[in-house]
């Protein structure tokens, strides 16, 4: 499918993040980042292997603690804010993992009611039921309601993870390493789905990868991470049309390969 | 080629690992502390996980109820079977049902429960909760808004600390049945007789002592169990290590605790 122009709100942005620094023990991950996410935009945040991408994006949702610098999510300050502050901004915020995180324990219909039973106490059955089905027709898999994770395909997995984050109703998506595993066409049908939420729920994302079909069929901009700070940051073009020996090879590998 | 050799640490570099070491040790110590703080802070405030801690106690239970039962009933008819030499050799077998009881009842029986309890409750939840860190799911239902640590460690432990008393008080049961079979057996003794002569050096100390001691096995059981699972980093590794650490450092505490509340009953007795 191709993309199809988001309305983006270039005034308004619903992630702002400013001289973020993140090490581990002696290693500087994030070397001073700054970024902005707009309103209805897919950003692409393309890097190598152990760049510090998913660093980021678990900094956004509270997972991580930065160093130094401000992460404004929704107006909050992610890093200052209380735990039942953090807690509220998070069911404005849907992760979807690389390796899906379903609970294994449950089928999948449990495993979509738990966000919303524990955070909407007083929802009727009838309510959960709508809100189940809604979400899997979104995703395509209907078919899958009453499985166990473990006998799902890898991109149904996907599917069913990121139908967990949409049941909340999210205004920002991110999504780690989408397509990470997936065949190709599994791949475009994930990309579909990313393209597809951010029309229908009107939702911002953010989504890491280094896959650059992805980028390209996703990405309203993209933004490339290399030594801990972004490089280029621009439209798919924009990035790539450059003599940058540490950015030529993520284009030749990808689309010459 | 690579050379190996054999020669010994310098001494500034051991001194950095033992300072190391026991910095290590004091952190973890603050952590732990600040997880069972946690615990009482999350369990007894409302929304409460009633139905997660429900199915987590009859988890506990079911887990654990063929190996106690079995368990159970070799201890009371070993421990009654060993003891029968002594005491016959100064023609007292029939102090041997009081001499059972009192071993049962203040020691074997919670004793028992708790060991096969932190080997078979504690190493499960050290590994379910220990592949969900790993795997991130802990991580999902944290940024879904929920509590991780109200659903899965505040059941899991009130779990094992009411359950674990429940079957402590049901292996006693069973040891004394297994130890009236070999009386029985032996001396022809009746089973009137046999829970008279029970009952009678039993004292309701006895008894609240036993599940006194059953409720802090179970809470220590859970608690380790919990921690170390949520807590586990480095994969498959990981898991294994959560399950092999809740496993060992359980039966370790449990033992340690046996003491110190025998101690403590001792000045009450």
């Amino acid at each position: 499918m191709e993309k199809v122009k988001a309305d983006i709100d270039y005034k308004n942005s619903v992630i702002s993040i400013r001289g973020l620094r993140k090490a581990f023990d002696d290693f500087q991950v994030l070397r001073g980042i700054d970024l902005d996410l707009y309103q209805g935009e897919n950003l692409v945040v393309l890097g190598r292997s152990g760049s510090g991408k998913s660093v980021l994006i678990k900094i956004i949702s509270g997972l991580l603690t930065p160093d130094k610098g401000d992460v404004t999510v929704l107006g909050k300050k992610v890093n200052k804010i209380s735990d039942k502050e953090l807690q509220e901004l998070r069911i404005r915020i849907g992760f979807s993992f690389q390796a899906s995180a379903l609970y294994d324990s449950m089928t999948v219909r449990k495993n979509l009611e738990f966000p919303l039973v524990r955070n909407r106490r007083h929802i009727t059955r009838k309510e959960i039921n709508t809100a189940v089905e809604t979400v899997l027709d979104a995703v395509s898999l209907s078919q899958t309601i009453n499985q166990m994770p473990s006998e799902l395909s890898g991109g149904q997995r996907k599917r069913i993870g990121i139908a967990r984050t949409l049941i909340l109703n999210p205004e920002i998506m991110l999504y780690d390493e989408p397509t990470a595993g997936l065949d190709p066409i599994t791949c475009i049908e994930i990309n579909d789905l990313i393209n597809e939420v951010q029309q229908r729920y009107n939702t911002s994302s953010i989504i890491i990868t280094h896959d650059l079909t992805c980028a390209k069929s996703t990405g309203d901009r993209i933004a490339m991470l290399l030594d801990g700070q972004f490089q280029r940051v621009g439209t798919f073009e924009e990035v790539f049309n450059t003599e940058d020996e540490r950015v030529k090879p993520f284009f030749e590998y990808n689309f010459i390969q | 080629m690579d050379t190996v050799t054999n020669s010994p640490a310098p001494a500034g570099k051991g001194r950095r690992t033992l300072k190391r070491r026991l910095a290590d040790f004091f952190v973890s110590l603050y952590r732990v502390n600040q997880f069972i703080l946690r615990f009482f802070k999350e369990a007894f405030l409302p929304p409460f996980e009633l139905k997660e801690t429900v199915r987590q106690c009859f988890e506990v239970g079911v887990r654990s109820f063929t190996l106690i039962s079995l368990t159970g009933f070799i201890v009371g008819v070993i421990f009654t079977k060993q003891s029968r030499p002594s005491l016959s050799s100064f023609g007292a077998t029939s102090w041997l049902p009081s001499l059972v009881s009192i071993a049962i009842l203040r020691a074997l029986a919670p004793l028992v429960t708790a060991l096969i309890a932190a080997g078979k409750v504690g190493s499960s939840i050290g590994a379910e909760l220990g592949s969900m860190r790993v795997t991130e799911q802990i991580d999902a239902m944290e940024v879904s808004g929920t509590k991780p640590f109200k659903y899965l460690v505040c059941t899991r432990v009130l779990a094992t600390t009411l359950t674990i008393p429940i079957l402590a008080t049901y292996t006693a049961f069973i040891a004394l049945l297994g130890g009236y079979l070999n009386v029985a057996t032996n001396e022809g003794t009746s089973y009137i007789t046999f829970m008279e002569q029970v009952f009678e050096p039993i004292s309701f100390l006895d008894f609240t002592a036993a599940i006194i001691k059953s409720v802090v096995f179970g809470f220590t059981i859970g608690i380790v169990g919990c921690y170390q699972g949520y807590y586990s980093t480095k994969g498959t590794e990981g898991v294994g290590k959560a399950a092999n650490g809740a496993v060992v450092t359980a039966m370790f505490l449990v033992f340690v605790e046996e003491i110190l509340i025998v101690q403590i009953v001792g000045w009450f007795r």
